[in-house]
């Protein structure tokens, strides 16, 4: 154990820990960008300067290992320049679309530019389009004006996913996130979920809405085993995207596969079966509730009655919930009065 | 899994065999790498394909499909010839291993090698990869499962793991990878013939009258039928009459399509419920309309046993109900009464009969769940299974006799046809090929066979092949490349234009009742 006082505070670390994770542990915030728990330090933003007695100048804190003894600084007027100057640098030729941007009420630059009160920009933003037809995968949108270049998608795609398919291109403020030759992009997502500004958005519909006028629901996926847990937009009843904020809860920590986050069109396609259907005549046809219940419920005496309880078996679902199983198990044992129920777990 | 997914990241060795994690598992396969590049694991990867974390792999064992067991047999060989079993461990915390040392040790590298075309050194870098490391962490999936000897396969890795001292260790233990969202909850939830929730066998008279005054019933206590007896039964002895599928669509995902096709035309009734008319919904007399994931309230148990919250986020589409709505419903059509208010009431039915659920409700679950065994409220969950000691008490080692897949190739069938899923598709298809943006850029599937193979029948990536087994017979697209060893082609399960399981074995492994999907032999055409 480290013992060192952030703002006066003492705080007890484990060795190995950087100065950013021990304020964490103490609740005293460090403003950051490009910092993510799930990633190793990046160190591009420049946001999480702190300083260190008896060191000459300000150091990143997301990278500086905390040390016995040290005091460190989180706020000072030379710190808050600082951040304000590196502010103003995301700036340059940043459009100021704010008001047509996906991300507008939860983008971490517009949030820093409110708190630190930036008002100038040092090079005129491009002018604001609405829409952009240049993917970086066929799934997610490219608005490169928007980048900041903090370099965590690029990072996430190599560290979090192993794949590595993107990188940074160019030099200086010419510089842009642009796709590794001979890499293929698995399209799961990882990028788009944590770019901290919107220069990466989601591709799969054009509904849109802002934070406090869509629903978010936590849920689980659907899918695979893992269980990945996301959150579903709704808009007006109609999922509209797949989100995850939350880097730090299990099993997934924000990260999904291409299914969990943008597989789930299935939901509203016209396929979708919303009537019950009795076959008459040869024929599947709609029917009410009551009729298809009635009808079942006949066909099913009918047969337990002329060839016993056995002759009937259920397949119950790996796709359904614990819930669903457990009251079709039911069923078939209580009141079918038969354990033929078995399900495809196998296949 | 005996273990958490999380513990992967513990493991000083990790053997992955039979799944192609990063397809299938995307989210445990991303840990699998992170852990070799980050923490400097060691990986053994056993498949018959070139999967994408062979690229992240110490040793990889191309195994041809249906000789996991030899392999497994020959690595422990060697952990036993070369001293790296654990000899503490198994004294205190196993039985059975006098016996079960003297059946491995005719499986020498070198005859395994002979056996299945790998290179013993390549074993013996297995075996010691594993044996040295402590812990060390096996996952699987279908690939092991999915075979004539399937149980002898998960057991002869359970005897791997024991050998080593792996199993209640965290960053160790024998982890299977459930394939669909659900497989684990749909058995805890007692969807299987034999018992109730939380494995309570149905023949066990305590555990029955138990159930009985809970549910005010006389119930039956002997074990049902199988799925894939029950489909058999169908057809050939008529002792099924009427069936009622939820949720699942057996007209693709079982082998031997055509006989399924024939059987489901036998039945007096089948009754279908779905979110989709599937293949199999479009046989049925009555069809009800189920609700999606998005539209219910539940709990999913995933592959680490974590029971988490599925939350409802939009109304049921059109006139469809919860799963478990139309049950009730229908029971009560029937005359039996299930007044469950919501999902949050069935839940705490099958907490209050289920030791392993006991101690879990909505409200304890709801951030992050709860890994069962969870017996009373105030317990954390199980993140590792057997760390005092197993269920039975000790470990028992099983002696496997290998008698080799069903099919081989020969001369009318000289391929040998494995399955498997891709990355952007799931299952049968009919989730994922209705959600437009990955049909539009996942539009179709292919038959993977190898450059040589394909040199040899004038066959290139695009061509239109034929494909025929002692079954049936279907047509796909070839895509030429080296994931698998020449003799062995790959196909995928999820497209309805190209349904792979017209052409798999129905033979099952006797004790599991699994098909064996994977080794299929077949002869192919150009078209
Ligand atoms: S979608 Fe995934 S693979 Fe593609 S660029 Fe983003 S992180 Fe990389
Ligand atoms: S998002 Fe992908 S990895 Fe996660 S549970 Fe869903 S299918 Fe599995």
């Amino acid at each position: 154990m480290i013992n060192l006082t952030i703002d006066g505070t003492p705080v007890q670390v484990e060795k190995g820990q950087t100065i950013l994770e021990a304020a964490n542990s103490a609740g005293i915030r460090i403003p950051t960008m490009c910092w993510m728990k799930k990633m190793r330090p990046i160190g591009s933003c420049r946001m999480c300067v702190v300083e260190v007695e008896g060191l000459g100048k300000p150091v990143s804190a997301c990278d500086t290992m905390a040390a016995a003894d040290m005091k460190v600084t989180t706020q000072s007027e030379l710190l808050h320049g600082m951040r304000r100057d590196a502010l103003s640098l995301m700036l340059v030729g940043h459009p100021l679309d704010c008001p047509v941007c996906d991300k507008g009420g939860e983008c971490v630059l517009q949030d820093m530019v409110w708190e630190f009160g930036v008002t100038e920009q040092p090079t005129p933003g491009a002018q604001p389009t609405r829409d952009i037809e240049r993917y970086i995968s066929p799934m997610i949108k490219q608005w490169a004006d928007r980048c900041v270049l903090c370099a965590r998608c690029v990072t996430a795609c190599k560290e979090v996913k192993g794949i590595g398919c993107i990188e940074i291109k160019g030099n200086g403020f010419d510089s842009y996130i642009g796709p590794v030759e001979g890499v293929d992009c698995i399209s799961c997502g990882e990028c788009l979920s944590v770019c901290p500004v919107g220069a990466l958005t989601d591709g799969i519909r054009d509904e849109k809405a802002r934070i406090w006028q869509s629903k978010r629901i936590t849920t689980t996926c659907g899918y695979c085993g893992v269980g990945c847990q996301f959150d579903l937009n709704v808009l007006n009843d109609k999922i509209i995207r797949v989100t995850t904020t939350d880097h730090d809860k299990l099993p997934n920590f924000g990260s999904l596969c291409i299914k969990g986050r943008f597989a789930w069109e299935f939901v509203d396609h016209p396929d979708r079966l919303t009537k019950p259907l009795v076959r008459r005549d040869g024929e599947l046809r709609e029917t009410t509730w009551e009729d298809a219940l009635h009808t079942a419920a006949k066909k099913i005496k009918e047969v337990r009655d002329a060839h016993g309880p056995d002759s009937i078996a259920g397949f119950a679902s790996a796709r359904c919930t614990n819930e669903d199983n457990y009251v079709f198990q039911k069923f078939f044992r209580a009141v079918i009065g038969t354990n033929n129920v078995d399900h495809c777990a196998r296949l | 899994m005996t273990n958490s997914i999380a513990d992967i990241g513990e493991a000083e060795a990790i053997l992955v065999i039979g799944s192609n994690t990063t397809e299938n598992h995307p989210i445990i396969g991303d840990l699998v790498k992170r852990s070799v590049t980050q923490k400097g694991a060691k990986l053994v990867v056993i498949d018959p394909r070139r999967i994408p974390l062979v690229e992240y792999a110490n040793v990889f064992l191309q195994v041809p499909p249906g000789y996991n067991i030899p392999v497994i047999l020959a690595m422990m060989n060697v952990i036993i010839a070369e001293g790296l079993a654990d000899e503490a461990y198994i004294a205190e915390r196993t039985e059975g291993w006098e016996e079960f040392k003297g059946s491995v040790a005719e499986f020498t590298p070198e005859k395994v090698a002979e056996m299945t075309g790998l290179s013993a050194e390549d074993i013996r870098k297995a075996g010691r990869i594993y044996g040295e490391a402590s812990p060390a962490a096996i996952l699987y999936a279908m690939g092991v499962t999915q075979h004539g000897q399937g149980t002898d396969g998960v057991k002869s890795l359970a005897n791997l793991a024991m050998l080593c001292g792996n199993v209640g260790m965290p960053g160790g233990g024998v982890n299977p990878l459930r394939g669909q969202n659900n497989v684990q909850g749909a058995c805890d939830l007692g969807g299987l013939p034999n018992v109730f929730t939380g494995y309570q066998k149905v023949d066990d008279d305590a555990a029955r009258e138990k159930f009985e005054a809970a549910w005010s019933v006389t119930l039956p206590g002997t074990p049902g039928m199988k799925l894939t007896e029950v489909t058999q039964a169908i057809g050939k002895d008529g002792s099924i009459k009427g069936l009622f599928i939820m949720g699942e669509n057996p007209m693709i995902s079982d082998p031997d399509l055509r006989h399924i096709d024939h059987a489901l035309d036998e039945l007096d009734f089948l009754i279908v419920q779905d979110i989709f008319l599937t293949e199999t919904a479009a046989k049925a007399d009555i069809v009800f309309p189920a609700a999606s994931f998005a539209e219910k309230d539940g709990t999913f148990t995933n592959t680490e046993r974590r029971v988490q919250r599925v939350r409802k986020g939009v109304a049921p589409r059109g006139d469809s109900k919860a799963d478990w709505q139309i049950i009730c419903d229908l029971s009560a059509k029937l005359g039996f009464k299930m007044d469950y208010t919501d999902a949050s009431a069935i839940f705490d039915e099958i907490a209050q009969l289920t030791p392993s659920y006991h101690g879990m409700d909505y409200a304890r679950i709801d951030s992050v769940g709860l890994q069962w065994p969870c017996p009373d409220k105030d317990h954390p969950g199980t993140p590792v299974l057997h760390t005092a000691g197993f269920a039975r008490g000790k470990g028992l080692f099983q002696s496997i006799a290998f008698t080799g897949p069903f099919e081989s190739p020969d001369d009318q069938f000289p391929f040998i046809m494995t399955t498997g899923r891709e990355h952007a598709h799931y299952h049968c298809g009919s989730m994922t090929r209705r959600s437009k943006r990955i049909d539009e850029n996942y539009p179709e599937g292919f038959m993977e066979m190898h450059p040589a193979d394909a040199q040899t029948m004038g066959v290139k990536t695009g061509d239109t092949v034929e494909i025929a087994s002692r079954r049936g017979q279907i047509t796909s697209k070839v895509k030429v490349v080296d994931s698998t060893a020449p003799g062995t082609v790959f196909m995928s399960f999820h497209y309805s234009e190209s349904p792979v399981n017209v052409l798999t074995n129905p033979a099952t492994c006797p004790t599991a009742g699994i098909p064996e999907f994977k080794v299929t032999a077949v002869n192919i055409h150009k078209v």
